[in-house]
């Protein structure tokens, strides 16, 4: 894709997040799409392509009186929005479509109006991993994590670190759900809910929604908002099932997507300001950095746990608090995508001064698929 | 006792091979003809190289502790905790299963560990191939 050709010129979470009683499903998307269109200083009537995961597209376009000449439903998990974001801006570029709103919403705690799984079920699983017990995330995300501990040296103290971090970025952000300072020993007395996770290294199931809205960048400079351009994108999959991981230490998706962002953005991990990793757990931070390549194998988990991306490290990555303190409605992708803007924009609670390159990266069901955004402030 | 049931596999004509094997106390994997990757779970090629010239391979039912988590939360026909792991075949393919005769513990589970196959029969239709540790090595 052309380097910096589409931007995001809208963008916003909906209002409420965390417990949001009054709204369904459908509503959270709507909410959310309304918010990014006066963010945008746009109507719904400039809106002729439409793209979301985790729900028929068809009814989120019908919802908000919309009939469009693009459409994108690709629903791979919480990484989806990366997926869209990508697919959105080739179809800008080809002319299918002119101004493209994603919408999310996702009623993950209240339940009202939801969905099943935001993922298609897998033939494979059902006959050969769901007779062993798994049901929830923190049963399956987390089987290769004894594997990674063993081969590269990973302690339980070491793995706590990444809750610990990531809630001080949390205690900066007031619509965090979780602020206040938690320790290692905190972390590890924290109930067991599936060994060796506790409960502050899982994250937290919540309401919420948001929306963005791309267009050409040459139209992105005449709209209110400070334009973020799409630098660059990579996506990619491996598998359905936990246990099919070629290597438990490393997502094959992770690199192919990871690798493919960086190439077409034409960067280097020295020109990176500041990095998102989905955070459903606390190991995928510490894959997604050595999978990305900012550090070698073995070496995510000390780089966190010695402060490289906590509040004035070298690296600031999660800066909202991420999946385990922020939010996390099921589909998180979304809200990373929008710490990203953020930063971008220079509008971020926890900002990073001078920020020009931001690396957002998210995983989609259980290392089942990447997509990984390299967006930018500079023109 | 948990709520419910434990979900049971749903055999397709692609992998009714296999569930017949377990059925009659034999673990099988496929292998490929041309390649000789050997694979799993079963499909009527190689998903190495594309090639429909594969046949069964009936494995030795070794294998190692891939890596196992201990759930503690609830599950139709578990009673928590228990463990789900996933063994390591000789032949290379891993394989989710539970671990069975071993205590549900970090202590008794030890990643590595030699397991052998173990077929846990549910019904007339379905025998699941569980994993127990190798004893007396
Ligand atoms: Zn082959």
């Amino acid at each position: 894709m052309k380097r910096n050709s589409v931007a995001i010129v809208g963008a916003a979470e909906t209002t409420e997040l965390g417990k949001v009683p009054t709204m369904s499903q459908v509503q959270l998307h709507a909410d959310a799409a309304l918010n990014a269109l006066a963010d945008a200083g746009l109507k719904l009537s400039d809106i002729d392509g439409v793209a979301t995961g985790g729900h028929n597209a068809v009814e989120i376009a019908h919802y908000l009186g919309i009939v469009p000449k693009w459409l994108d439903g690709t629903s791979v998990g919480g990484c989806s929005f990366m997926l869209l974001v990508r697919h959105a801006a080739a179809a800008i570029n080809e002319g299918l479509c002119n101004t493209v709103l994603i919408t999310h919403g996702e009623s993950g705690r209240s339940g009202l109006g939801r969905h099943g799984s935001s993922i298609f079920p897998s033939l494979f699983q059902q006959q050969f991993e769901r007779p062993f017990g798994v049901t929830r995330p923190p049963t399956m995300f987390t089987i290769p994590v004894l594997r990674y501990m063993k081969d590269f040296d990973l302690s339980e103290e070491t793995l706590a670190m990444v809750p610990v971090v990531q809630r001080e970025w949390a205690g900066k952000n007031p619509r965090a759900s979780f602020k206040d300072p938690i320790t290692v020993d905190d972390v590890l007395n924290s109930k067991m809910i599936c060994y060796p996770f506790r409960l502050l290294m899982c994250c937290l199931v919540t309401d919420g929604g948001g929306a963005l809205i791309l267009t050409k960048a040459d139209r992105a400079k005449d709209m209110p908002q400070k334009p973020v351009y799409i630098r660059g994108t990579g996506e990619s999959a491996e598998t359905p099932m936990i246990s099919q991981m070629a290597d438990f230490t490393s997502s094959a998706a992770f690199k192919v997507s990871g690798q493919q962002a960086f190439e077409s953005a034409g960067i280097s991990h020295s020109d990176v300001d500041h990095l998102m990793i989905y955070d459903a757990f606390a190991h995928l931070p510490i894959y997604g950095l050595e999978d990305l390549g900012f550090v070698g194998r073995g070496e995510a988990g000390p780089f966190i746990a010695d402060g490289n991306t906590r509040p004035g490290g070298k690296l600031p990555m999660n800066t909202n608090g991420g999946g385990l303190s922020y939010m996390h409605s099921g589909m998180y992708g979304m809200y990373a995508l929008q710490e990203g803007v953020r930063q971008m924009r220079s509008t971020a609670s926890a900002q990073v001064p001078g920020a020009e390159i931001s690396v957002v990266h998210g995983v989609g069901g259980m290392f089942s698929a990447s997509g990984t955004i390299v967006m930018t402030n500079v023109a | 006792m948990a709520n419910g049931e434990r979900e049971l596999p749903r055999p397709t004509p692609e992998t009714q091979n296999f569930w017949d094997g377990t059925k009659a106390g034999e673990l099988r994997l496929q292998q490929c003809g041309d390649c000789e990757n050997v694979y799993f779970p079963p499909r009527h090629f190689c998903p190495g190289c594309g090639s429909k010239s594969v046949a069964v391979l009936r494995a030795s039912g070794r294998a190692t502790l891939h890596s196992y988590v201990i759930s503690h939360l609830p599950a139709p026909g578990f009673e928590p905790p228990y463990a789900i792991a996933v063994a390591k075949l000789d032949e290379g393919p891993k394989m989710m299963c539970n671990i069975v005769d071993c205590p549900q513990t970090p202590v008794a589970l030890v990643i590595d560990m030699p397991l052998e196959v173990s077929f846990e029969k549910i019904n007339d239709d379905i025998t699941l191939a569980q994993f127990k540790p190798v004893r007396g090595q």
